[in-house]
C-alpha cells in the first residue's frame, strides 16, 4: 500500500532496523515547545518505521498529545527537526502533514452519522466522472462502493453494509471506517489517538486487529493509548512521556509492563537503563 | 444512482437496502452485529421509514374527506385544484429542504418569496419592462438577499434563526416601500408570459410525450446502474425488484396524466414545481456539492476536516433557497394575478411544514426533496378537505397544528430509536 523503497517487516527491532539501513518514516530530532511559560515539550526524539506501530504512552499532561499534534501539523515547534525517509521536511499545518503522507484519526472520529460508509470514506474527494467539463460532474457511486469494499476487506473490517448510515453502526465498527477512511489517501504514517478509548471489549479487538492489519499493509503506525493491555497486545515498541520529556523507550518484547508504568510515573530515573540504550 | 431506489417509491424501496447485504456481512467479529433474525425489523426502525408514515398519512387524509364529502375530493376537478394550489408552498418548500438539510432554518422564506413577486409586478407594471427581464430580475434580488442571508449567518455567524427573522421583518418593510402607495397591485391578463405561467395547461400531445421521456430516461438510468454494478461485482436487487420500481413510477405518473387530461389537462405550473423536484433532487444525489450538504447538516466538524469549504456552502445554500423562493413568489404573483403588501400568514408555515412532514429532519443531513411533494399534498388535500366541508379557519389552523406536530413527534421519536440503536 505504501510506495515506500526499503521492504517492511514487522517483528524487527528498531536496532534491527537501523543496522539493516531503513530508514524510517517520520523521525523527530529534538522537538520543543513551549505555550506561553509552560515547557510542552523538552527535547523530544522519535521515530517510527514502516510496518511497525509505536505506542506513545504517558500520565494526562505528559505531552503524547502535544507531539502528536507536532506530527499532524496542526502545531509547529519552537525548534527541532521532522525527517522523513531520511528527508528533512517542514510542516506548517495539516495540509502539509496530509501532503506528506502522516494521516491522523482523532478521537472525535469525525464521521458524518447520517452519511453511509461509502459517503464517508470518500467525503470531500468523492469520485466523478465527466459528462460536460466544469459544469456536470456526478457522482461515481459505484466505483466508490467498488474501492471502499476493496479496502474494508484488505483491512478485514466486517460491517453489515456500506449502504447504512454510520449512525447505526458500532463504536467499534465506526472506529475502523475512520481509519480505513485514511487509507484511501495512502498515506505513510498513521497517528491514531486513543482508537480503543470508549469501546466495549469486542470492540477493541476489532480495532487492535485493524491495527495489525495497518501494520501488516506495511504503514508506520503511531498509537496514543492509556490502556496498557491494548499496548502490550499490538505494538512493537513504546515510547514513554513524562512531564514533556522522553522518559523511556522500550521494546515491547522484552519488557514488562511493571517497566513501563515505573517509567509514567517516574518511579525509576528516565536516564538510559539496560532495556532503552539501544533508542 | 442508487439512491433513485430510495427516492421514488418508498414501500419496496426500504426492503430493498435493508437486504442489501455486501458480501463483507459475515459477522463473528464484535457483538455488535444485528443478530439475522431480528435484522429486518430492527434495520427499518434504525434506519428510516422512508415515505411510509408520509403517504399513510396522505392516503388517511384523502380517505376520510373523501367519506365525508360523499367523493368530492377525488374528483378530477378537485385534484386538478389542489396540485395547482400547492405550487407556490410547494416551491418554497423546496428552498426549506435545502436549509433544513443544512440543520438551519430560514424564516424569511416567504417575506423573501412575496417580495420578489412584489419587485417583477412592479418591473412589469410600472417601470413597463418586458416580462422575461422582469422575472429574472426579481429572481436575482432574491439571489441577492439570501446571498446576504447567507454571509450574515456564515461568515459573521449569526444563528440563522436571528438573521432570518430579522429578514422577515425586514423584508415584509421592504414589500411596502416596493408597492408603495398602492397595497395591492393587479397583473391584468394582458400580461400573457407571466400569467401563463400558472393559468395554462400543458398540450395534451406534449403532456404524454413528457411522461414518456420521463419514464425513459428514468428506466434507462435505473438499468445502466444496474449494469455497471453487476460489471464491478456489487451485489445488486433482483430484477423483479427492478422491474416492479420502474412499473410503480409509470402507473403513478401515467395514471395521473390520464385522469387530469380527462378534465382540463395537465397544469403547467405543476409540471414547472415538479421539474424543479426533479433539478434539485439530482443535484443532492447526484453530484459532490449535494452529498456535501448532507455531509454538513449531519457533521460540520467532520466535513471542514475533511476539507468541505462548509462556510461556502452555507452562503450558496442560502443564496439558491432564496432564489427559489423568489421564483415561489413570481408563481404566487402570477397565480394571484398580482402583488400584496401583506405577507400571507401561512405561507413559510405550510411550506416548512410540507418538507419536515415528507420526512425532513430539522436537525440536519436527512430527508429528501421530494418530501416536499407528498407533505405539500398532504397539506393540500387537508386545506382542501377542510374547505369542501366549509370548516372555519379555526378548525382549519387545528388541524394544520395537528398534523405539523405528529409530524415532528415522529422525526423526534425516529432519532432517538436511532440513537438508542447505537449505544
Amino acid at each position: 500500500m505504501t510506495e515506500s523503497a526499503s521492504v517492511p517487516q514487522a517483528g524487527l527491532t528498531e536496532a534491527d532496523r537501523r543496522a539493516s539501513g531503513q530508514l524510517p518514516s517520520l523521525e523527530l530530532r529534538g522537538i520543543n515547545k513551549t505555550f506561553g511559560a509552560v515547557r510542552a515539550l523538552t527535547d523530544v526524539d522519535f521515530t517510527v518505521y514502516a510496518g511497525e506501530v509505536v505506542g506513545l504512552v504517558g500520565d494526562n499532561g505528559a505531552g503524547k498529545s502535544t507531539l502528536v499534534k507536532t506530527m499532524a501539523g496542526v502545531y509547529q515547534p519552537d525548534t527541532g527537526e521532522i525527517y522523513m525517509q531520511g528527508q528533512r521536511v517542514n510542516i506548517n499545518g495539516p495540509q502539509d502533514a496530509t501532503r506528506q503522507g502522516i494521516e491522523t484519526v482523532y478521537q472525535d472520529l469525525a464521521l458524518c452519522d447520517n452519511l453511509d460508509v461509502v459517503s464517508n470514506m470518500f467525503l470531500g474527494r468523492e469520485e466523478r466522472q465527466t459528462l460536460i467539463p466544469g459544469i456536470l460532474r456526478p457522482l461515481k457511486d459505484v466505483d466508490m462502493e467498488r474501492r471502499t469494499l476493496e479496502v474494508l476487506r484488505t483491512l478485514d473490517v466486517k460491517i453489515p453494509s456500506v449502504k447504512v448510515p454510520v449512525a447505526t453502526l458500532s463504536g467499534g465498527q465506526r472506529q475502523c471506517i475512520a481509519v480505513a477512511k485514511t487509507i484511501l489517501r495512502n498515506p505513510k504514517v498513521v497517528l491514531l489517538d486513543e482508537p480503543t478509548a470508549a469501546l466495549g471489549v469486542a470492540q477493541t479487538r476489532q480495532v487492535l486487529n485493524l491495527i495489525k492489519r495497518l501494520r501488516e499493509q506495511g504503514l508506520a503506525v503511531v498509537v496514543i493509548s492509556h490502556n496498557l493491555r491494548d499496548v502490550f497486545e499490538v505494538v512493537d515498541r513504546v515510547q514513554v512521556m513524562r512531564l514533556g520529556r522522553k522518559a523511556g523507550a522500550f521494546d515491547i518484547k522484552t519488557t514488562t509492563p511493571e517497566a513501563i508504568v515505573a517509567a509514567i510515573t517516574g518511579a525509576v530515573s528516565s536516564g538510559p537503563s539496560a532495556l532503552s540504550k539501544e533508542l | 444512482m442508487s439512491n433513485v431506489t430510495n427516492e421514488e417509491t418508498p414501500g419496496p424501496s426500504k426492503i430493498a437496502s435493508s437486504d442489501a447485504a455486501q458480501p463483507t456481512a459475515t459477522g463473528g467479529t464484535g457483538g455488535a452485529l444485528v443478530e439475522p433474525g431480528k435484522r429486518n425489523f430492527r434495520e427499518l426502525l434504525r434506519t428510516d421509514l422512508g415515505f411510509l408514515p408520509v403517504l399513510i398519512t396522505l392516503l388517511m387524509v384523502v380517505l376520510v374527506f373523501q367519506l365525508i364529502t360523499k367523493g368530492d375530493v377525488l374528483k378530477t376537478d378537485n385534484i386538478s385544484n389542489v396540485i395547482q394550489q400547492i405550487v407556490t408552498p410547494g416551491i418554497i418548500s423546496i428552498a426549506a429542504v435545502l436549509i433544513l438539510l443544512l440543520g438551519e432554518i430560514d424564516l424569511s422564506l416567504a417575506a423573501v418569496a412575496q417580495t420578489c413577486g412584489a419587485i417583477m409586478a412592479v418591473l412589469l407594471i410600472r417601470q413597463d419592462f418586458p416580462s422575461e427581464l422582469a422575472i429574472v430580475l426579481a429572481i436575482a434580488a432574491g439571489a441577492l438577499i439570501g446571498f446576504i442571508n447567507g454571509v450574515l449567518i456564515a461568515i459573521v455567524r449569526i444563528p440563522s434563526f436571528i438573521v432570518t427573522l430579522a429578514g422577515s421583518i425586514g423584508y415584509a418593510g421592504l414589500l411596502l416601500l416596493v408597492l408603495a402607495p398602492q397595497t395591492t397591485l393587479q397583473i391584468s391578463d394582458k400580461y400573457t408570459t407571466v400569467r401563463s405561467l400558472t393559468n395554462t395547461f400543458l398540450d395534451p400531445v406534449f403532456a404524454y410525450g413528457l411522461v414518456i421521456i420521463g419514464l425513459v430516461l428514468f428506466a434507462a438510468a435505473k438499468i445502466y446502474t444496474r449494469s455497471s454494478r453487476l460489471k464491478a461485482g456489487l451485489k445488486v436487487p433482483p430484477i423483479g425488484r427492478l422491474a416492479l420500481n420502474i412499473g410503480v413510477v409509470a402507473v403513478v405518473l401515467l395514471g395521473t396524466v390520464i385522469a387530469l387530461q380527462t378534465n382540463l389537462g395537465v397544469p403547467t405550473p405543476t409540471v414547472i414545481w415538479i421539474g424543479l423536484v426533479v433539478f434539485f433532487w439530482l443535484i443532492l444525489t447526484q453530484t459532490s456539492f449535494g452529498r456535501h450538504v448532507y455531509a454538513v447538516g449531519g457533521n460540520a466538524e467532520a466535513s471542514r476536516r475533511a476539507g468541505i469549504n462548509v462556510v461556502w456552502l452555507r452562503v450558496a445554500i442560502f443564496t439558491i433557497a432564496s432564489t427559489v423562493a423568489a421564483f415561489g413568489g413570481i408563481m404566487q404573483a402570477s397565480r394571484g394575478a398580482g402583488a400584496a403588501s401583506q405577507i400571507n400568514p401561512t405561507l413559510l408555515l405550510n411550506a416548512i411544514a410540507a418538507a419536515v412532514i415528507g420526512g425532513v429532519s430539522l436537525f440536519g443531513g436527512r430527508g429528501s426533496v421530494w418530501s416536499v411533494v407528498l407533505g405539500a399534498l398532504v397539506i393540500g388535500s387537508l386545506e382542501n378537505g377542510l374547505n369542501l366541508i366549509s370548516a372555519g379557519q379555526d378548525l382549519k389552523n387545528i388541524a394544520e397544528g395537528v398534523v405539523l406536530v405528529v409530524a415532528v413527534a415522529a422525526d423526534a421519536l425516529l432519532r432517538r430509536t436511532n440513537a438508542a440503536a447505537v449505544r
